[in-house]
């Protein structure tokens, strides 16, 4: 019987879009469709992820010692409930790649990471070599453990659904790591993997400082701020920033590229964007080669005038 | 401690991989191979750690065909003092490759494991998290910062939101994310020192591990191409286009 369980991304009181995403993906697979949160003091976001459209069961397991998810206790949880599922599920997040690979190992499962489509229920298609070579793989073992790449699924609906919370038991804690701090990043702009635009800066910005030209751009188009990894390298912006192979994976809306050559490794994190602008002095820069509009010249002299464009 | 390092020869990240005419894999033959980045990466950390006078022994471990003897002659020239060969031509997945580092790790009871949070190859992201779980260990992936301090080590990791810092007990699997060190290059006098370093060799049915693939690859294609597009004169020929054209703001 095919009953799929969905690892919530939540912050305690409101669940994560990319969780939608994961469910529309376990929607794909079919069956019933379970999600775990598991957290402490998290049953806000137990009580929203019951509401997400198509969900049968929410799982809800509260510890003290699941506050910060650390990987050793939230895998712990996943196996313990594993055995009802013909499928587990998490987002290609980071905290999805933390957490499922453990729990897959310690069910002897090979885990299938960032799916894109489910052909079937045991045959998924994933990006290989930075996204150069899509790979069909069909999976022998008896619970599929996947990682789901969430640009490639449209969310579900937030709303709608009502479902049951069940609490759950989490398994003792570990005792093998401990949580010291966290450095959030915060900002007033939209999330970059969910942004409807977004603006991003590479190299070619010459220094953090000059960013701050990208920012009116970002507002005009209520975009959120993207990076190439040089950019995040050189100490410009934010590592949370890095858009590509090893960074985010974004396809929004709208995508623009400022003083970005376009390496595989940085297209391979955007080149599913419904739209791409590039903005590069060079006019070889493979950038071009992806972008549906490209202006050749310093950006600069670009940026400014692009800004004043937008506002008329 | 002995710190080990786990480390993949890849297809170099400079290549444009082509896929196979008959839809089997991507192009391997006559390709330029090197070290995953990522591993690089472990491997400096490794070497900064003896260094520093925190480890005493680098054993350098890869899994693969007998090729791969040259991706641990460079760990050696990096700084490994020892490597280990586990030789086999089956296509080894990462569940296939923690087991096999898991046996290789009893044997040698290293302290700490430093390894690539990816293979640029298959980027699967799963061989450290597996191996820290089939070991019982803590595990610290993504990491951009590592403080050995008594029995224990502060990991400071790359998250979607920010950076957050953990304390792992000792022995833990560290994965690495890029900007946790810029590796050094390789010099033609540590190359020489390299060959007489002592390189062993296994097999996964030494080591008692079944390496069989669960996933069967049915295909592999070329994503679809996007088509270039235009270049515009100037930023108001461009929100023309944005706007009547794309129809996106
Ligand atoms: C294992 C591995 C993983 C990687 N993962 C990622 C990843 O996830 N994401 C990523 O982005 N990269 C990644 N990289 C790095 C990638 O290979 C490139 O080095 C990087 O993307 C280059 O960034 P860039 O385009 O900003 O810099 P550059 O390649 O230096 O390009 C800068 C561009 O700016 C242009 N420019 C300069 N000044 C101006 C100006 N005044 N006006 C207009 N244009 C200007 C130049 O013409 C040039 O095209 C990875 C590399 C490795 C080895
Ligand atoms: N065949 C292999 N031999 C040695 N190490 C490997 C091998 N495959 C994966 N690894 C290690 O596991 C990391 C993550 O790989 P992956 O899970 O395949 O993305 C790599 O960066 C290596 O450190």
């Amino acid at each position: 019987m095919t009953q799929v369980l969905v690892l919530a991304e939540h912050d305690g009181k409101t669940v994560r879009k990319a969780t939608l995403n994961t469910v529309a993906a376990a929607q794909k697979v079919g069956g019933d469709i379970h999600v775990l949160v598991a957290g402490h003091d998290c049953a806000a976001a137990a009580k929203a992820a019951a509401q997400i459209a198509g969900v049968a069961k929410v799982l809800h397991a509260d510890a003290p010692h699941l506050k910060d998810e650390l990987a050793e206790n939230v895998a712990a949880v996943v196996v313990a409930i594993a055995k009802q599922f013909s499928h587990i599920l998490a987002p290609a997040t980071s905290h999805g790649k933390n957490v499922l690979p453990r729990a897959a190992a310690l069910l002897d499962c090979q885990q299938i990471s960032e799916i894109i489509a489910v052909e079937s229920p045991d045959t998924f298609v994933r990006p290989i070599y930075a996204g150069n070579a899509l790979a069909t793989v069909k999976s022998a073992d008896p619970i599929k453990v996947i990682t789901v790449r969430t640009t490639a699924f449209d969310a579900v609906a937030a709303s709608g659904g009502a479902a049951a919370v069940e609490s759950v038991a989490a398994p003792a804690d570990s005792g093998l790591s401990s949580f010291v701090g966290r450095e959030v990043a915060k900002s007033e702009r939209p999330e970059l993997t969910s942004a409807r635009a977004v603006v991003s800066g590479g190299r070619g910005m010459g220094s953090g400082d000059n960013f701050k030209i990208l920012e009116p751009l970002a507002d005009g188009l209520k975009a959120a701020m993207g990076a190439s990894r040089a950019a995040v390298d050189a100490g410009f912006v934010p590592n949370d920033w890095q858009v590509g192979q090893t960074g985010k994976i974004v396809a929004p809306e709208l995508y623009v590229a400022v003083g970005i050559s376009g390496a595989i490794q940085h297209l391979a994190g955007m080149k599913d964007s419904r739209v791409i602008v590039a903005i590069n002095k060079d006019e070889e820069a493979p950038i071009f080669q992806v972008a549906d509009y490209g202006i050749v010249g310093d950006l600069f002299k670009i940026v400014p005038t692009l800004v004043e464009e937008l506002k008329k | 401690m002995k710190v080990m390092v786990a480390v993949k020869r890849v297809v170099d990240f400079n290549v444009k991989v082509r896929v196979k005419g008959d839809g089997t894999g991507v192009e391997t033959a006559n390709v330029k191979m090197s070290m995953n980045p990522f591993d690089e990466i472990a491997l400096e950390e490794a070497v900064r750690l003896k260094e520093a006078g925190v480890a005493t022994e680098i054993l350098a471990v890869s899994c693969g065909p007998v090729a791969c003897q040259e991706t641990l002659r460079t760990a050696l020239a990096i700084g490994a003092d020892r490597a280990i060969l586990v030789q086999t031509d089956v296509e080894l997945q990462p569940l296939a490759v923690a087991k096999l580092l898991k046996s290789v790790i009893s044997k040698e009871q290293p302290k700490l494991v430093v390894m690539g949070k990816q293979a640029i190859d298959d980027d699967s992201n799963q061989t450290g998290q597996m191996l820290a779980a089939l070991l019982g260990w803590s595990q610290a992936t993504f990491a951009s910062k590592v403080k050995i301090a008594g029995e224990g080590a502060e990991v400071t990791r790359e998250v979607d939101g920010g950076l957050e810092t953990l304390s792992v007990k000792l022995p833990a699997v560290v994965t690495t994310d890029l900007r946790l060190n810029e590796p050094r290059y390789v010099t033609l006098p540590n190359i020489m020192k390299a060959k007489k370093k002592p390189l062993e060799t296994l097999t996964p049915d030494a080591l008692g591990v079944d390496v069989t693939p669960r996933l069967a690859i049915l295909k592999v294609v070329e994503p679809p191409k996007r088509k270039a597009g235009v270049k515009v004169a100037d930023a108001k020929a461009l929100v023309d286009k944005l706007r009547n054209e794309a129809k996106v703001i």
